[in-house]
């Protein structure tokens, strides 16, 4: 990185000039200076965004050979295929933080980084397909909408485009759960055993409560995030429940209750000790998604040691010529 | 970054394919603008990979990579001088030259 030899000596004013940008909304660049910790903070949240986007194309993928139609395999393709998209958007935006995205891969595949905690549970029906758009890719918005106006240009850039396609796997998520909600007996409570399955795990995806977030009061004051994590989490919640109603599932939580003064929906005390166990490596399904990856990552060897050998024969044919 | 490693031979020392810029048109008469970036072995493997990672939706006509160091960037700790001349000829604006009382703006 080139940076200018007078940082050390006068960080505290860059830091100033730093922190008066994105006082007065601007957005920062690659090239700007940035304090290290910005850097580092920035490196870690979208390094994890990213990998959350590439391991989250595992437990759809799982159902893609059995979905019950082939509308509805052709949409769950495209919507595994755009969780690549948005995994390789956010890669592209890391690197110009100055990390590489070999690094970064590897630190996925040997456990060294950490992914949203949601893809480690398991995808076990047909409907939880319908409720991981639903809900997962749902939260997915409402987190990502904010972010679109991260501080970081690259970061907030990927965030836009990434929340127009999201807005197509939520719709796709919520009519495969309208289908089943109108469908048999046996479809209407494989869509409520899914809801009652993906819940709380969905409400965890926003991360600890503000309290519990280390890195909260940091990121919201460089404005990596806009919202705290109980505020993004609430939103979800008001917006989901009228939709839970619309098609007559019953979200699990006997203490959520409309509170007509806040106009929020209350809700029950979440689970915090499973949310750390998960994130920590010990939920359902931790084990078996970094080894497809890595088996992924391995069978694919082949083709890229192929597209490396023909860029050299094409070079060297052109060298000869 | 890429380095001229990179430009020799499509792979950098660690194995990781080269750094290709990409600009999208979103359609005819619009300007080719920055999407973002992909790793590739060479340029069709680079336009390749654009088109299916940055055009998905029809969302350009046209695209352009470009090698990452090819690209030629102004400072940002340079900005100040170096767009000075821009900024202290206030007569290259409009709002610069009186309009006498009476005539509608044109």
């Amino acid at each position: 990185m080139e940076q200018p030899t007078t940082v050390t000596a006068d960080e505290s004013a860059l830091v100033a000039a730093f922190e008066a940008r994105i006082a007065a909304g601007e957005s920062i660049e690659p090239k700007d200076w940035m304090p290290e910790r910005y850097r580092r903070q920035l490196i870690r949240m979208m390094s994890q965004h990213a990998h959350s986007e590439i391991v989250g194309m595992l437990p759809e993928g799982n159902w893609i050979t059995r979905a019950p139609s082939l509308r509805r395999k052709m949409s769950l393709i495209a919507k595994v295929q755009d969780e690549a998209g948005h995994g390789l958007y956010i890669y592209c935006g890391t690197e110009t933080l100055g990390v590489d995205r070999h690094e970064l891969v590897a630190q996925l595949l040997d456990g060294r980084a950490k992914y949203s905690s949601i893809f480690n549970y398991p995808t076990l029906s047909w409907a939880d397909m319908g409720v991981i758009g639903w809900f997962v890719d749902g939260a997915a918005i409402v987190n990502q909408t904010i972010l679109a106006k991260a501080s970081y240009g690259p970061y907030a850039r990927a965030m836009v485009r990434i929340c127009k396609e999201e807005n197509f796997h939520k719709r796709q998520g919520y009519e495969i759960c309208a289908t089943l909600a109108n469908g048999t007996p046996a479809q209407r409570e494989m869509l409520q055993e899914a809801v009652n399955r993906f819940w709380w795990p969905s409400l965890m995806m926003f991360g600890p409560s503000d309290t519990d977030s280390p890195n909260s009061a940091e990121l919201l004051k460089w404005r990596v995030k806009r919202k705290t994590n109980d505020e993004l989490r609430q939103r979800f919640i008001n917006l989901t429940v009228p939709q839970a109603a619309a098609i007559g599932v019953t979200l699990p939580d006997p203490d959520l209750r409309f509170n007509a003064e806040t106009n929020n929906w209350e809700f029950g005390e979440i689970d915090w000790a499973e949310f750390f166990q998960v994130i920590g490596g010990n939920g359902p399904c931790n084990k078996e998604r970094i080894a497809a990856r890595q088996k992924a990552h391995d069978d694919g060897a082949w083709v890229r040691e192929a597209a490396t050998a023909h860029a050299g024969k094409q070079r060297r044919d052109v060298q000869a010529a | 970054m890429a380095t001229d490693a990179t430009a020799a031979n499509g792979i950098d020392t660690d194995g990781q394919w080269g750094l290709w810029e990409v600009f999208t048109q979103a359609g005819k008469g619009a300007p080719h603008e920055h999407a973002g970036s992909v790793h590739a072995t060479d340029a069709e493997h680079a336009m390749q990979n654009a088109r299916d990672v940055y055009a998905r939706r029809g969302e350009a006509v046209s695209l352009w990579v470009v090698p990452a160091e090819a690209i030629i960037a102004s400072a940002p700790s340079d900005a100040g001088p170096f767009f000075d001349p821009g900024n202290d000829k206030a007569y290259r604006h409009p709002q610069f030259y009186k309009v006498p009382r009476g005539v509608r703006v044109f």
